[in-house]
């Protein structure tokens, strides 16, 4: 069933009410999740919603409305609500507003997937999360969790220039956790949750009742395992961990919004300038970043932006210099380029706003074994615990479930609450050694915005050694 | 009788008809209207209204649960969604951990409150005003703060909102209520430096766009060309929007019934676990006149109330939903949500109590300092005044030591004054052990209301003067 008349009417609305320019997303959005906990369903949950958000440009002004109705009338009244509230922006206005040309696309694009997650049986679901947790449970585990989640969404968007594109992605992941409790501290160990646009078959993939076990192990022994020394050394990041890192420390970095301070009250700035883009050094020769939203099977993945800009892959770092942002249409001509691609809003209910798509590494001429033999003294973490980053993307300071030392070429002793502190553009630099053994890391939980918004994101990434890092900062 | 609890009353009917007499249901109805006006480089850029009704609905048939819900308030949307929670409980494992139904009981606001009753709190602190709140209003307290800035760069927000809920389940429990909320959070900025000023209430024409402008541009003008200090133990003034991030984390990960009761939490009921000083209070309904800032009942209908989780420093209590509460032998706290039983119960309006009110001296008349602040302040030898908290994050959660940065205005203090702005810090510290017996030096004498920078929660916030807080990290690293 399509949706593209009720978009349609409501930003005819607009324009009949004064806009230069509206777009409208109809999304009809199914998600499933189930939690498990120590060999017992938690919670099962199966969420619908519907709904039409439309955004009217009234001269320089926005203004948004969103409505869970998709009747043709009450489209119509969101598209005049808007209006009003753009008029109402005027107030306070800013310099003209313009945006980037972008094509008249009439398309449709559906994410691949293999088997449909919402197809598979909710008793086989829950006796997966129940058999990963008793087997954890049995391995030694106090707590024993694990968990899925689907999103199923349809999408339908119209802009006054002429754009119809419906898409329909399907999302999945899921992941296990195995908790030990001692006397004086917690201490925990997860499979890394993974996320994709892709379908079940990442989930099997995943074998959570085979990694159970490991990680309940694992987690009993960081209760008596010695703590992270303190001090300089030589880092090797997991791809797990190193996803995060560029989520933080260059993924935000390098969106338009934040640079041009529109995010300066809540998410923050950017520490790089726009004109040092294209000359500014922000790593090693062996830190190439790329956006790249057609990545198949990355969480960031999809074949049209919610400004219906269509999916190109670009480099946002090349051979160590800053060459690229994430935009949209009308940051983009603010900061004078020409391409956007990167706007997406969480629900219809949300704006549109810049957000990252798959913002990842491209691989390097190494292996993590042969990081490892390279290294005589050192610490490799892995599987991100904890992560706080200042508000211009520069200090950050990052907490992993574990460690193990590195000494004479060798993995050593596990070591506990590993935590590693730096500034971006230094400790990029200091990359040297970089791994081909990429995965496309799924993140789920990317908060932006006001009213907040839950962004889905992706990081392919491998292992990677950076040098003269501080590690160990304990409380 | 609100249209949500009509909507209500006709799900449990559905409920009765398509799974049986014997399934028990709850069901929340909850209409969302939000308005929110965004700034930045001292204009609105960004401008979004929505007005949204949802539907819950948690089943327990057969010794088997599941939840869903949807937008769809139709008739076949009800139906609809009513068919796929059955069909999802008849096939998922057998739940031990079901607590049961709240019984019929009485809201905690009846008595005395115009126009509420046993079963309803329609009327109960609600301000039609904030709820009909227009763009334009919003803008034109935007414009204050910005021509209070005085010519600097303002960014930030004005939020109006209102939430009309019900709650209904097949035990006969039946309850209503309304809440309406604005905020302003917004920062002025000079020569890389901000200062912030932000608000929650009730009314928004309590919200003076002027104040709050003009009082981050004292702060930021005041934090430009900062200094940058070494890692330390420093002696610290907390100002009540610094003080909101220790209420949400307490919140979050230590009074969490759930977190408590697997033994990741530092709560020990009965303990002397924080300075005589401190009582922290849960008050969903508002105390001292002020409007309920919360519904008067939970997603599980159980009726919400004043919960003292610190009384002179020694804990007395946790936040319950009624899982939580079943397996630790308590009683829920009316603190359920669609998402407790996964992440725990927790509350979101906390109120930190407020100190003595004492004489201000030494930096008294400094605007840069919150006015509560001041006398804190004063006292200090050598310390830090630090404004605001940023991107804190548990790095373990049973000694709750959390990492995070401050933002927006830090100084160094010198015997009562002070001396210069500070470069932002990075922080390693396990907040209950910062207000510890002994080491809770002063505690303001207002409780500010402040919004919870995520959520629709917010906090009751005093100044803090702390003798010890722990940074391991300047702008160098």
């Amino acid at each position: 069933m399509s949706h593209f008349d009720e978009a349609g009417a409501a930003v005819q609305a607009a324009l009949d009410a004064g806009a230069r320019y509206a777009d409208a997303r109809v999304m009809v959005c199914r998600t499933e999740s189930m939690t498990a906990r120590n060999g017992a369903v938690e919670d099962l949950g199966s969420d619908e919603s519907a709904g039409l958000g439309v955004r009217a440009l009234v001269g320089s002004s926005w203004g948004f409305y969103a409505v869970p109705d998709l009747s043709e009338p009450s489209a119509r009244a969101a598209g005049r609500r808007a209006a009003q509230i753009a008029a109402a922006s005027a107030q306070v206005a800013g310099p003209p507003v313009e945006l980037v040309p972008s094509a008249p696309v009439v398309a449709s694009w559906a994410s691949d997937c293999k088997v449909d997650p919402l197809s598979v049986p909710l008793s086989d679901k829950g006796d997966l999360l129940v058999r990963a947790t008793t087997v954890a449970k049995e391995a030694g585990a106090d707590l024993a969790q694990a968990h899925y989640a689907v999103w199923d969404t349809h999408k339908w968007f119209v802009s006054s220039e002429g754009h119809r594109i419906d898409q329909h992605i399907r999302e999945c992941g899921g992941g296990v956790t195995a908790t030990a409790i001692g006397e004086g501290e917690v201490q925990r160990r997860s499979l890394p949750g993974q996320y994709g646009t892709r379908g079940w078959e990442l989930v099997d993939e995943l074998d959570l009742v085979g990694n159970a076990a490991q990680m309940a192990e694992q987690a009993r022994a960081l209760l008596t395992a010695p703590l992270c020394p303190a001090g300089e050394t030589s880092l090797i990041l997991g791809g797990s961990q190193l996803a995060l890192q560029i989520h933080e420390s260059v993924g935000h970095a390098i969106e338009l919004d934040r640079i041009l301070g529109w995010e300066a009250a809540f998410a923050g700035t950017s520490w790089l300038d726009l004109s040092k883009l294209g000359a500014l050094r922000y790593g090693s020769d062996l830190m190439n970043i790329t956006i790249d939203p057609t990545f198949p099977g990355a969480l960031g993945s999809f074949g049209f932006d919610d400004e219906g800009t269509p999916a190109v892959k670009r480099h946002a770092v090349k051979d160590g210099i800053w060459v690229g942002v994430l935009a949209g249409r009308d940051s983009a001509a603010v900061a004078g380029l020409d391409y956007a691609g990167s706007v997406r809003s969480d629900g219809w209910s949300r704006l549109p706003m810049v957000r990252m798509t798959n913002v990842g590494l491209e691989p390097g001429p190494h292996t993590l074994d042969e990081i490892i033999a390279a290294t005589d003294d050192g610490v490799f973490m892995d599987v991100n615990r904890s992560w706080s980053i200042d508000d211009r993307r520069l200090n950050f300071q990052f907490g992993c479930e574990i460690g193990y030392e590195v000494k004479n070429g060798k993995r050593g002793r596990m070591l506990r609450n590993p935590t590693y502190t730096g500034i971006g553009p230094k400790f990029w630099a200091s990359m040297d050694m970089l791994s081909s053994e990429t995965i496309a890391w799924g993140t789920p939980n990317c908060g932006k915005g006001q009213p907040g918004q839950v962004g889905h994101t992706g990081h392919p990434a491998a292992p990677a050694r950076f040098t003269n890092v501080r590690v160990g900062v304990q409380g | 009788m609100s249209a949500e609890l009509q909507i209500a009353a006709k799900m449990i009917e559905l409920v009765r008809e398509l799974a049986g007499r014997s399934a028990e249901a709850e069901v929340t109805v909850r209409h969302d209207a939000l308005a929110l006006t965004r700034f930045a480089n001292s204009a609105i850029h960004q401008n979004m209204a929505e007005a949204t009704t949802g539907v819950r609905l948690r089943l327990h048939l057969d010794g088997r649960t599941a939840s869903g819900s949807s937008t769809l308030t139709g008739a076949d949307g009800l139906r609809s969604l009513v068919e796929r929670t059955i069909a999802a409980a008849r096939v998922t494992p057998p739940d031990p951990s079901w607590a049961g139904l709240t019984r019929p009981a009485a809201l905690h606001i009846s008595a005395g409150h115009p126009g509420s009753g046993e079963r309803s709190g329609l009327e109960f602190g609600f301000d039609e005003a904030t709820a009909r709140a227009t763009p334009g209003e919003r803008a034109e307290r935007v414009r204050a703060f910005v021509d209070a800035a005085e010519g600097l760069e303002t960014a930030g927000y004005c939020r109006t909102g209102y939430v009309s809920a019900a709650f209904a389940n097949t035990a006969g429990q039946a309850v209503e209520g309304r809440t309406a909320e604005a905020a302003m959070d917004g920062i002025a900025r000079t020569g890389g430096a901000d200062g912030v000023a932000r608000l929650a209430t009730s009314r928004l024409a309590e919200l003076d766009g002027a104040v709050l402008g003009a009082r981050a541009a004292v702060k930021a003008r005041a934090a430009a060309e900062p200094a940058e200090l070494p890692p330390g133990h420093y002696e610290v003034v907390l100002e009540p929007t610094a003080v909101a991030d220790l209420l949400q984390n307490f919140a979050v990960f230590g009074f969490n019934g759930k977190s408590w009761a697997q033994k990741q939490s530092f709560a020990e009921l009965g303990a002397e676990q924080f300075d005589p000083s401190i009582t922290i209070v849960d008050d969903p309904l508002g105390s001292r006149g002020e409007p309920a800032p919360g519904l008067p009942f939970d997603d599980e209908g159980t009726p919400a109330r004043s919960l003292v989780l610190v009384r002179e420093g020694v804990t007395r209590a946790v936040t319950h939903d009624r899982t939580s509460a079943a397996e630790t032998g308590a009683e829920s706290t009316g603190h359920g949500s669609s998402t407790s039983r996964s992440w725990g119960p927790f509350a979101s309006h906390l109120r930190l109590e407020a100190g003595p009110v004492s004489s201000p001296g030494g930096a008294a008349g400094s605007p840069v300092i919150a006015e509560s602040a001041r006398p804190l302040v004063a006292r200090m030898r050598r310390g830090l005044l630090v404004t605001d908290l940023w991107y804190t994050r548990v790095l373990d959660p049973k000694t709750l030591v959390v990492t995070g940065l401050t933002r927006n205005g830090v100084w160094l203090v010198e015997d009562g004054e002070i001396v210069r702005p500070v470069s932002n810090l990075r922080f390693t510290q396990s907040y209950p052990q910062a207000l510890s017996p002994g080491r809770v030096l002063g505690i303001g004498a207002e409780s500010v209301l402040l919004p919870d920078s995520w959520s629709r929660g917010r906090y009751a916030a005093p100044a803090l003067h702390l003798a010890s807080w722990n940074i391991t990290g300047n702008a160098s690293g």
